[in-house]
């Protein structure tokens, strides 16, 4: 009986289910709408990631496009439909999700989910399926083998190894113009992210000849490191490298200041870009260095952060965001280029590049955005590559922390 | 170094045991097994935030707020979601499956809620966070606060529940409610009573947490499972076993971090854990089970 009863759901949950993704699909024949589908974490460790750099774009991208009317496209104005699913920071459920929208809700495009390990996971799935795939927030050193192995697939913030020698390339100036001395204490956190730039930043340093008194990896969502930051306090390092999560960059600089370890070049990782940091820190964010960077003082740079404060009611963080929104506007214009929504033609138009965006001329996976930037006077500016227009002087020495109120 | 190490590693036991002691109590007397705990004290860090950066008031004075609303919540979650299930109990472990599978529900509401009105942003705000001399070591204030809130805590309600006569009620309806009602006790009311509490204590932990953690709407599962470790390590119930248990994986974390490698802290939390488990089961303040 109990059987049977189960068995009448299901039969008639596979019924409506047809039924749904047969009407889906002549919604998209019909194309009143373009369907731009994506996955991502609203719940789970990467929600906070995925809601500082990624879903913020995402929806300010779709409202300024259908308050415009909609994506000119052919000399018709297509509205965008939205398809969203949280994957509640794990793979298998963003592979479900993925797959989903693939297969069941038949969506036009499919945007990048949030972080590293996500995008790796989603990759193979969408190439197969013919989907370009925009990785907008994933740093790996596999990037360029990647691309190469899915011909539509851009790993728009690059490898680890880029930020990694961009950073001791810097710190090697700064050494040879007796600065700094040669010693870096330098930590870690133990995730995909952690990994590979210290992997790639200790080969980078100890290259140019620099003495690695500390590395060490800490467990991922852990924010209490005093310890470490006391222990690397009496080794007497000018340098201090962490790549660090936002937790643990807030935990470390809070730590470092409450313990007074004060060096010279104090690097932080993921999370320093944030506008939380500046809110939280204030004046102490002053000389911070971090990967990414913005020139705000380029208008199209600022104009958008300002459209971001009035959409979102907070700023984007200074790194992974722009290239996002780089990439959503790249898409637009592709879309617009190729006149239609034929997949294959938006493909092909992505991969000629030559989009007008706010980091100007770009094609997704251009990595002409600042490496290495720095909190001076309340923006998170770009100081290296030095040879990128707009390169900011660096404040040296890191000025003293202020006493907390 | 040594001084230091362990000195920071107290502060951060006793956020530990401060965090844990509202769950021992719920588990403990109520027996409830409340998977929505976590949830609950990231709540209090929320109302601790908006009370700090739009209300102006300090957190510690915003306690004093934060208390009896939280104490009065959890009273009404007891009452409207848990009192059906204990009525229908036919023993403790039916109860405790049944408050598993509510509290998980619950846990969903919470999170779903506070993901509407906060979105998954990381929150986090400047409190106290001067830097304190002790022993040499450089502590920041507000962990010293924290760490002070877990020893009144923990010492006081471990004489409250020894010493006098409603704390003897409450013990009694943790080792046998059928039997307590025999001499008089409201067994209803002490459960009620005792979740409440324990649902106040999780505020406290919570507001002061969030002096010096970033926090965020998907981290209170976080707040659990340290909890339920340092609840089970500790004894179930006791307030006592909590704070030392609480203490004692802060300084085993400290230790590791400095001398061994900070990559191990939580694999040393469940070494611990499991070499308590293999040699007194019933935690190290915990009574056999009958």
């Amino acid at each position: 009986m109990q059987i049977s009863a189960k068995l009448r759901i299901a039969t008639i949950a596979a019924a409506t289910t047809a039924l749904m993704s047969t009407a889906t699909l002549f919604g998209a024949n019909a194309q009143e709408t373009y369907r731009i589908g994506y996955a991502i974490s609203k719940t789970g460790p990467g929600a906070p990631g995925a809601a500082t750099s990624t879903t913020p774009n995402y929806e300010m991208w779709v409202k300024e496009i259908n308050d415009a009317g909609g994506l000119k496209v052919g000399g018709k104005q297509i509205p965008i439909e939205v398809v969203e699913y949280d994957d509640r920071s794990s793979s298998e459920e963003a592979v479900r999700a993925i797959e989903r929208l693939i297969n069941q809700d038949k969506v036009d495009f499919i945007l990048s989910p949030w972080g590293t390990g996500m995008n790796l996971a989603v990759a193979p799935i969408l190439d197969r399926a013919g989907y370009a795939h925009l990785a907008g927030t994933a740093v790996t050193d596999k990037a360029p083998q990647l691309a190469k192995r899915w011909k539509n697939s851009y790993w728009l913030l690059g490898t680890g190894e880029q930020y990694a020698v961009e950073m001791a390339e810097f710190l090697k100036g700064l050494k040879e113009a007796g600065k700094i001395n040669d010693k870096v204490a330098m930590i870690a956190v133990a995730d995909g992210f952690g990994i590979e730039l210290s992997k790639a930043g200790r080969k980078a340093l100890e290259d140019r000849d620099f003495d690695l008194v500390y590395d060490k990896t800490y467990p991922l969502g852990s924010q209490d490191l005093a310890t470490i930051v006391n222990e690397i306090k009496s080794l007497g390092a000018d340098t201090f490298v962490a790549f660090s999560y936002p937790p643990g960059t807030l935990g470390l600089t809070e730590q470092s200041r409450v313990l007074g370890f004060n060096p010279k070049i104090f690097y932080a990782g993921v999370g320093t870009a944030f506008p939380l940091y500046k809110n939280r820190f204030g004046d102490n964010a002053q000389g911070v260095v971090s990967l990414g960077g913005a020139s705000e003082d380029d208008p199209k740079i600022a104009d958008y952060i300002a459209r971001h404060v009035a959409f979102a009611d907070r700023e984007p963080d200074r790194w992974a965001s722009i290239v996002n929104w780089a990439s959503l506007q790249s898409l637009q214009q592709a879309i617009e280029r190729a006149g239609s929504t034929d997949r294959e033609a938006i493909n092909a138009e992505l991969a000629k590049g030559g989009f007008d965006t706010i980091l100007g001329t770009y094609k997704p996976g251009d990595q002409t955005f600042w490496q290495v930037g720095q909190w001076q006077d309340g923006k998170f500016v770009g100081v290296a590559p030095t040879s990128m227009e707009g390169a900011h002087e660096l404040v040296f020495p890191k000025p003293e922390w202020k006493a907390a109120q | 170094m040594l001084s230091y190490a362990i000195f920071s590693g107290i502060t951060l036991g006793g956020m530990y045991a401060l965090v844990a002691m509202g769950l021992t109590l719920q588990y403990g007397v109520s027996r409830i097994m409340n998977l929505a705990y976590g949830e609950l004290v990231i709540v209090a860090s929320f109302i601790a935030f908006i009370f700090m950066t739009t209300l102006g008031i300090n957190p510690i004075v915003g306690l004093l707020i934060i208390i009896p609303l939280s104490f009065a919540l959890n009273w009404i979650i007891y009452r409207i979601l848990l009192t059906p299930l204990v009525a229908r109990a036919k023993n403790r472990g039916m109860l405790e499956v049944d408050s598993i599978l509510a509290t998980f529900g619950l846990l969903f509401i919470v999170q779903g809620v506070l993901l509407v009105w906060f979105g998954g942003n990381y929150y986090s705000y400047d409190f106290m966070n001067g830097a304190v001399n002790v022993f040499g070591a450089a502590i920041a204030a507000n962990r010293l606060v924290a760490l002070g809130f877990a020893i009144v805590i923990g010492l006081g309600f471990y004489l409250i529940l020894t010493k006098t006569r409603i704390g003897t009620a409450l013990r009694a309806v943790a080792v046998d409610p059928t039997s307590a009602r025999l001499v008089a006790i409201d067994v209803n009311f002490a459960s009620c009573f005792a979740f409440a509490l324990g649902g106040a204590m999780a505020a406290v932990g919570g507001v002061l947490v969030s002096m010096f953690l970033t926090f965020s709407t998907s981290m209170g599962v976080v707040f659990t499972m340290k909890a339920l470790i340092v609840v089970i390590m500790g004894g179930v119930g006791n307030l006592l076993g909590a704070l030392i248990a609480g203490l004692i994986l802060g300084v085993a974390e400290s230790l590791v971090a400095t001398y061994v490698d900070p990559g191990l802290t939580i694999a040393v939390t469940y070494v611990i854990f499991l070499l308590v488990l293999l040699i007194k089961p019933s935690g190290l303040f915990g009574r056999a089970s009958s």
